[in-house]
């Protein structure tokens, strides 16, 4: 008869011990990519919107007056120069992604989230942001308003 | 073995309840624990009581927060509606969800005025660095518990201030994007923001609270009070005043009137809800962040497009993730102190940092927003 008090075989122990630690730490690991993956948000289809007919009219916008309109699911700014031409930008400022409005007294387009400035090509001209807003290419016909994305 | 506390008084059926209950509960125990537990009188004794009254406000937090949820509504097309309804509608709906206001700011800033008193009067010595670091983390919830709290009512300040804040995630490199499309639940701040932010105000954050505050008042317990090297130096030694009941109840005095105070604010300035947030409107004009985050929000305000090449909010953000990480650090950073010398260089790092955040705040709210 063995003796049940005497220690089990020190490798034979050590090795079951290193299979626990390992399964469970396999299984802490392959538990987390579900949750991982889960957390990640589906890929959104990316809105294809390369061109939109603005829900205005020209004569809708007197010079030196802009508006916001939406260009797929992001905001676009749509801005009457005081020469009376018709300029269109992604209104979301390249700084921290406000949403930027027309500021009449200046002249110039303005994110008020961190004083970000624009000139009226989209340059940015003071302030934080660091890229110029993006340009869309504004189409105007006697009634209605087309804009797209450049080329 | 029968250790029956003099206040239950001399009627036998209490007692007979307090035996019963000490043989399953173990109350004794806990009365010994209790009866062992002192508190250094000194000249910074009044910093002792921080922890506490943040403790008692996020308990408060706590009750109004499970009130706020028999009523609100997780989504982008009914959360604005629901608080709505709450402040107008629901009886005392605009008290509750006032206080819920109230106590969260307040909450904040015994928060910050705890950790700036430990730092200065070196509270996170060994052997209590585990408890500076639970302190931090606490501090980090704290802030996203307002952070996330903030964007639930759904109205135009908080969606774009969820926007730049957010965004100020997706700035960090090379993990940044990551983060910031798991926060938004997408790529743009929308209804699945709002069920994200909600569900980890409402479960994540209590759960981790609940861990990190565990520890934090575990390690309190076993430790006991920091006393300061100025009051051990120079006070008779050994002024202490037992933790239950004379401690307790200052606590208590404070947290009453904490609570009147609250119940003050909530009732002359009320919550305000303001606007529905409209992804296409402009950011409104004089848009503000929380108190909390303004020094940070100014500070990026001043930075310039580009540092050498670097955005500027790039280094901005990269800045303040350092200054965390040596917040978190300074145990160990402190380390002169550990040879017994009497090192006054993080006490005045502390100051300056006071300093900072006073003038920063100060600005944020005196600047014109267009300048």
């Amino acid at each position: 008869m063995t003796d049940d008090t005497k220690p089990p075989d020190r490798s034979r122990r050590g090795f079951l011990n290193w299979l626990l630690g390992t399964s469970i730490g396999g299984l802490l690991v392959v538990m987390g990519i579900p949750v991982g993956r889960y957390l990640i948000p589906p890929e959104a289809s990316e809105s294809a919107t390369a061109t939109v007919r603005l829900p205005f009219k020209p004569e809708e916008i007197p010079p030196n007056t802009a508006k916001i309109f939406k260009f797929g699911n992001r905001p676009g700014i749509l801005v009457r120069t005081p020469a009376g031409e018709l300029r269109a930008f992604s209104a979301t400022c390249t700084h921290l992604s406000c949403t930027v409005q027309y500021r009449e007294e200046l002249g110039h387009i303005w994110c008020a989230c961190h004083n970000g400035h624009f000139d009226l090509t989209g340059q940015n001209i003071a302030g934080p942001p660091p890229r110029p807003l993006e340009a869309f290419v504004v189409n105007e016909t006697a009634d209605q308003i087309v804009v797209s994305k450049g080329a | 073995m029968l250790t029956r506390p003099k206040w239950l008084g001399d009627r036998e059926w209490l007692g007979d309840v307090w035996t019963w209950l000490d043989a399953r509960l173990g109350l004794s125990y806990v009365q010994q624990i209790a009866k062992k537990k002192d508190v250094p009188v000194h000249r910074h004794t009044i910093w002792y009581y921080l922890g506490g009254m943040t403790l008692f406000l996020f308990m408060l937090q706590i009750a109004t927060g499970v009130l706020l949820l028999f009523y609100y509504r997780p989504s982008a097309e009914e959360a604005y509606e629901s608080v709505q309804f709450l402040m107008a509608e629901v009886e005392f709906g605009w008290l509750v969800r006032s206080i819920h206001a109230w106590a969260a700011n307040l909450m904040i800033l015994t928060v910050f005025i705890h950790l700036f008193s430990v730092l200065l009067l070196k509270a996170y010595r060994p052997p209590r660095e585990i408890t500076w670091f639970s302190g931090v983390a606490l501090l980090g919830l704290s802030i996203t518990f307002g952070f996330t709290g903030y964007l639930l009512p759904w109205n135009e300040l908080a969606y774009f201030a969820t926007r730049v804040g957010t965004e100020i995630i997706g700035v960090v490199p090379i993990v940044g994007s990551f983060f910031l499309s798991v926060l938004r639940g997408g790529t743009d701040v929308s209804g699945a923001t709002l069920t994200r932010f909600y569900a980890i105000h409402v479960a994540l954050l209590p759960a981790a609270a609940a861990v990190f505050l565990g520890v934090h008042l575990f390690l309190v317990q076993k430790h006991g009070m920091s006393i300061p090297d100025s009051a051990e130096m120079n006070a008779s030694p050994g002024r202490l005043m037992p933790f239950f009941p004379n401690f307790l109840l200052r606590d208590l005095i404070g947290w009453l009137s904490a609570f009147a105070i609250i119940a003050a604010l909530a009732a002359f300035f009320p919550a305000e809800l303001g606007v529905k947030a409209d992804p296409f409107q402009p950011a409104p004009v004089g848009i503000k962040p929380e108190w909390y985050f303004m020094f940070m929000f100014q500070s990026l305000k001043y930075l310039p497009p580009h540092i050498l090449f670097i955005e500027g909010e790039v280094v901005g953000v990269l800045a303040f993730g350092l200054a965390g990480v040596l917040l978190l650090l300074v145990p160990f950073l402190d380390r002169p102190r550990i040879r017994g010398d009497r090192e006054r260089l993080f006490i005045w790092l502390g100051i300056a940092a006071i300093v900072y955040i006073i003038v920063l705040t100060i600005l944020g709210y005196t600047a014109s927003p267009t300048q």
